[in-house]
């Protein structure tokens, strides 16, 4: 349990606070404070992962959020790793350890340090780049049987957890005047201007500490306090102005238009028992007046052979681990760098306790002030010289040394060491600048893309623009902050002063490959860690063709890991300006996007899961339905009652029932969700006639209508009944699925293309509850409902429409109509008093020995009519002729809704598909919707199909199954037989006419 | 998600309170039989977009739900003006009420 890699004092984790974990399955001890990275580099950790393709040994590299290699997976306990409920990929560099927590190391079997798919490092040489492409091609029938599933298993990072997400995730709105993304010194400095001068601010960043550099920056000063005191002291101050929103553990990970941009904020990840009350994570949408960027710059790895090993890390990040955790990531360090920053690294970790073996600087000649502190530190100084190689597979053994000769370079020894940290100088952050749409300029004399102007109202500071030492980061965001908070409230705004001293601004910098005097044939340098992908698998893209940097990225996957190339895109770039002979900003860096880190499902989706997943739509009669056992299908939002199985039913033995009882009695049927809309308006009558194909004008008050809605190019798109209640005022029924679509075409109708017209618009869906009774015995079960309608047929025939009241005062627009072929009403009451007339109809309908019917009987009975869904015999491409029903068109209107369309040549020419009824020849064979219909049995490839099955039912009126389909030149084929080419074999059928039952319409009039 | 001001109701809003509603300033023909089929086609179907700026119909369902139409750069996906339906397409030149993401 002990530590023994600790500093003997250094850091700010707490060592009075010991907190235990186990890391596959071996029980630790970190402080509190720690990350899970530092908490095992202090352990002597290093080895933490299998890299993705090759499945080498990695470690820890960064101490950030672009970690490549210690990807993990995490448990909050040892229960709920039990449960299965586990966050899999998780940077170990950002995990913050708490008690208990339960840590597993990826993509090894069957343990980290013997790892079977290992052997894919040895078939290196076939996994180059675009090996998926080049290998496993044929045949193409393996592709989805073996090949995929077999790198799929092989290939990879974490596993999902087996169990749902127990988390709760959050989603906030907020606006404010500025957005600094990024704690550092500079966000800090922008933060405090734009606070101090009255600006609403909110300062996000990913760790859990404010601070950034400053937090191991241990020599700096700030206002002549030591640099984390003022750390303490400015988030205080942010702290205690109500106008500031701080957000620790928050990335700030896309940059979307007009300023909103997206946070993610870990709320309780780094407790051990969090406060139930609390989500895992929150989503932050921010509308930001103006937005300072203050993301830094990422330390760049060096590009030599083995590259790649644990114990090699980032010259920075040791600095970090020792300075700001109190660990020494190694007994013996080399540091190999081209910057002067790896020295001031170096010479921290010395004084922090480390024992620095050498530094290796590519340069010839680097500054005389650091090589004096460093050769008085006792640390071996070479120049002029590089790595060469690292020896060690599972952790630095120790490092060859090439020396930079005009002739190339010489091999000039090897140095024992257990950790090797590199530096190829610093690449500014430009990703949320670059998601801002702002373009990158090129600065060939610091060997990076600096922000050029912002598109959008953001602006960057500090080292993410190239600014470098402290006192000028801390200028830069100050000035930045000052600038933002005036943009964004027009009142002018004092630029803070914060003298600095110590992080003073260094020089140097390295791109692309490192030289080296080794087999280049057999050495492999890494460009993108998690991503496995090496020097000469960019060189070879180039040499394969792909000459544009997007092609390159793609081809070789570089670039395109979780830190979205911020490790490793210089790198390849520059290898690949080389290799294409042409210059960095040529070719050009490809385009940062969302998210900057990965963001959970869970975040994105907040509540919007589960029950909330969408919204649903339950009628008044629903609980009714729902105790009577309804089975219920999910009609556009609606739950509709499906079918009412009796004891011991399936849905064809009730849907059978169902069926013969409407047709011999009465059954009683919810038709609420069906949409309505009233229109109402001296010029209503006028407006349905250009909206629908029908005629209205002529039609009488206290009728009703069947009306076909067609789009500007002809095809239907809905229909419904449409009542006239007065002169001036429709009531308007569409299908269940389409009211708002219909409503919307409506209203842009009505404002855009005719505003002279005098007509309002009202969705009336929720203000109508309806009761459909249909059956010969219809009128026999709402008859001792009604108060003060005649019900004969003679004052109120079918397609007529009464306002009324029922039960006793009820008010009530009484339709009769029919959806089934059968006489029936449809009894439009209040919602609240649905279920109560509901109730008493249904006793009438069961005494009369009716019964309830759902949505699949209401289908069945309605195609035995010969009755078309719009969506299901229709698809947005028939017409009303293709359906039979040019009689719905009134001839003599000059113009409406979709009327030149139905003269365009292709829509009059012959062969269309038409609507026919299909019955199969052996009388028993239910079709499936959608078959394809044939000429022939077995049609020779390549012929077309005439035409497909749109439904299809078992007729209990018809006693046989019977279907509509859509056929070529279907109304002239009755009696024909065609074939329904199916995988058991053709079934053969005859076309018919689409009406099963009742073609004359007598039943409708009793 | 963009911000879209809404010239009924004078006050910008997120884009989810919005419907786009296609190019602007296609005017349906007052008498379509009065067109052959080519014509016809080319109301029905054919549309600019241009890169660059386009004319274009919003409708503000989930607010005043009035349609009204824009100006937006489909480069910069910027909103350089909004107008009330039935109003003249405005000049660009002569339009100040460009829309930035701060004040």
């Amino acid at each position: 349990m002990s530590q023994p890699h600790r500093t003997p004092a250094t850091g700010r984790i707490d060592r009075s606070v010991p907190v235990t974990f186990t890391f596959d399955g071996r029980t630790l001890q970190g402080f509190a404070g720690d990350t899970l990275a530092s908490a095992l580099l202090a352990n002597g950790i290093h080895l933490v992962g299998r890299s993705f393709k090759y499945h080498r040994p990695r470690g820890i590299l960064t101490a950030g959020s672009e970690e490549p290699n210690a990807l993990v997976g995490v448990a909050k306990s040892a229960a709920a790793a039990a449960a299965g409920q586990s966050v899999p990929n998780l940077r170990a560099t950002q995990v913050e350890i708490h008690e208990g927590m339960v840590v597993v190391s990826q993509n090894r079997w069957p343990s980290l340090a013997f790892d079977i798919c290992a052997v894919n490092d040895r078939l290196a040489p076939i996994f180059v780049a675009g090996f998926y492409y080049k290998t496993f091609m044929w045949p193409k029938s393996f592709w989805n049987s073996v090949y995929e599933p077999f790198i799929r298993s092989a290939a990879g990072l974490g596993k999902a957890p087996t169990a749902p997400d127990p988390d709760r995730y959050a989603n906030r709105y907020a606006h404010c005047d500025v957005l600094v993304a990024g704690g550092g010194p500079a966000g800090l400095a922008a933060a405090l201007a734009a606070a101090r001068a009255g600006g609403r601010v909110i300062i996000a960043d990913e760790q859990g500490e404010f601070g950034g550099s400053l937090l191991h920056e241990t020599g700096a000063t700030v206002d002549s306090k030591p640099a984390t005191d003022w750390v303490a002291s400015a988030v205080a101050e942010l702290a205690g102005n109500a106008r500031v929103t701080i957000l620790p553990r928050t990335t700030v990970f896309g940059y979307f238009n007009q300023n909103f941009v997206a946070l993610a904020e870990r709320v309780t990840d780094h407790l051990a028992a969090p406060d139930p009350s609390l989500p895992r994570e929150r989503l932050w949408q921010v509308r930001a007046r103006q937005v300072v960027i203050a993301t830094g710059a990422i330390e760049r790895p060096l590009v030599f052979p083995e590259n790649d090993r644990p114990g090699v890390m980032m010259a920075e990040a040791a600095r970090i681990y020792a300075g700001r955790f109190g660990v020494l990531p190694g007994e013996e360090i080399v540091v190999a760098t081209a910057c002067d920053s790896a020295w001031v690294a170096a010479l921290d970790i010395a004084e922090a306790g480390g024992k620095v073996a050498a530094i290796i600087d590519m340069r010839p000649d680097p500054g005389a002030a650091l090589v004096a502190r460093a050769r008085e530190a006792g640390i071996r100084i070479e120049t002029d010289c590089v790595v060469t190689g690292v020896l060690g597979k599972k952790r630095v053994k120790g490092v060859l040394i090439g020396r930079r000769k005009a002739s190339g370079v010489v091999a000039a020894g090897e140095i024992s060491c257990d950790c090797l940290l590199m530096s190829g100088g610093w690449t500014p952050n430009v990703s949320l600048h670059s998601q801002a749409r702002g373009k990158l300029d090129w600065q060939p004399e610091k060997g990076a893309f600096l922000p050029g102007d912002p598109v959008q109202a953001q602006r960057s500071a500090g080292s993410c623009r190239g600014v470098d030492g402290l006192a000028a980061v801390l200028a830069d965001g100050a000035a930045a902050g000052a600038q933002a908070v005036e943009a964004a409230t027009g009142t002018p705004a004092p630029v803070p002063d914060f003298p600095a001293t110590g992080g003073e601004a260094g020089s140097g910098w390295w791109l692309g490959t490192v030289p080296h005097d080794r087999n280049a044939a057999r050495v492999r340098a890494f460009v993108d860690f998690q991503n496995d992908v090496t020097a000469k698998d960019v060189k070879l893209a180039v040499r394969e063709g792909m000459h544009s940097i997007e092609h390159i990225k793609r081809y070789t996957t570089t670039g395109m890991a979780t830190d979205q190339g911020r490790l490793s895109n210089m790198n390849a770039l520059s290898i690949a300006s080389s290799a294409l002979d042409n210059q960095i900003p040529q070719v050009g860096l490809t385009t940062f996007r969302q998210p900057y880190t990965p963001v959970t499902f869970g975040t994105l989706a907040a509540t919007s899961r589960g029950d909330l997943f969408d919204p649903v739509r339950r009628t008044p009669i629903h609980p009714w339905a729902a105790e009577k056992g309804a089975a219920f299908e999910d009609v556009a939002l609606w739950k509709r009652a499906w079918y009412f199985p009796g004891p011991g039913e399936d849905m064809h033995k009730a849907v059978e029932r169902e069926c013969r009882i409407v047709r011999e009695s009465v059954g009683i049927f919810d038709a609420t969700t069906l949409g309505k809309i009233e229109v109402v308006g001296p010029d209503a009558a006028e407006f349905l006639e250009r909206i629908y194909t029908n005629p209205w004008k002529k039609l009488g008050v206290g009728r009703l209508r069947y009306g076909l809605m067609l789009n500007e190019a002809g095809f239907i798109i809905d229909d419904g009944v449409v009542g006239r209640l007065a002169e001036d005022r429709f009531h308007v029924t569409t299908t269940t699925g389409g009211a708002p679509r219909v409503l919307a075409l409506m209203e842009d109708y009505l404002q855009t293309e005719w505003p002279d017209l005098e007509v309002w618009l009202t969705s009336t869906t929720e203000q109508w509850a309806v009761v459909a009774v249909q059956g010969p015995k219809a009128r026999e079960a709402i008859a001792p409902l009604v108060d003060d309608i005649d019900l004969s047929t003679d004052a109120m025939p079918h397609m007529s429409v009464r306002e009324g009241h029922v039960m006793g005062g009820i008010p009530c627009r009484l339709f009769r109509m029919s959806f089934t072929g059968e006489a029936g009403y449809e009894i439009n009451v209040p919602p609240s008093r649905a279920r109560q007339v509901w109730e008493a109809v249904f006793a009438n309908v069961e005494r009369l020995g009716g019964c309830p019917y759902g949505t699949e009987t209401m289908h069945v009975l309605r195609a035995e009519k010969g009755y078309i869904i719009v969506g299901q015999e229709t698809d947005g491409t028939v017409t009303p002729d293709d359906v039979g029903m040019s009689w719905a068109i009134g001839k003599k209107k000059p113009d409406f809704v979709g009327k030149r369309s139905l003269a365009r040549p292709d829509l009059v020419a012959e062969g269309r598909k038409q609507m026919v009824g299909l019955l199969t020849k052996d009388a028993t064979t239910l079709l499936e919707e959608g078959a394809q219909v044939t000429v022939e049995a077995e049609p020779a490839r390549r012929t077309p199909a005439l035409g497909h099955v749109t439904s299809s039912y078992v007729s209990p009126a018809a006693g046989r199954p019977i279907a509509l389909a859509m056929i070529a030149n279907g109304r002239a084929r009755m009696g024909e037989t065609l074939h329904v080419p199916m995988p058991g074999g053709a079934i053969a059928v005859e076309v018919v006419s689409p009406v099963f039952v009742d073609p004359e319409g007598n039943r409708l009039n009793v | 998600m963009l911000l879209i001001h809404c010239p009924c109701c004078g006050v910008d809003r997120p884009e989810i309170e919005f419907r786009h509603g296609g190019e602007a300033h296609i005017a349906r023909p007052a008498d379509p039989s009065a067109l052959d089929d080519h014509q016809w086609a080319d109301f029905l179907y054919m549309r600019s977009n241009p890169k660059g700026v386009t004319a274009e119909r919003w409708r503000h369902v989930h607010g005043c739900g009035r349609f009204f139409n824009a100006l937006r750069d489909t480069v910069s996906d910027r909103f350089l003006a909004v107008y009330r339906t039935g109003e003249p397409r405005p000049d660009l030149d002569a339009a100040s009420t460009g829309m930035e993401g701060g004040k």
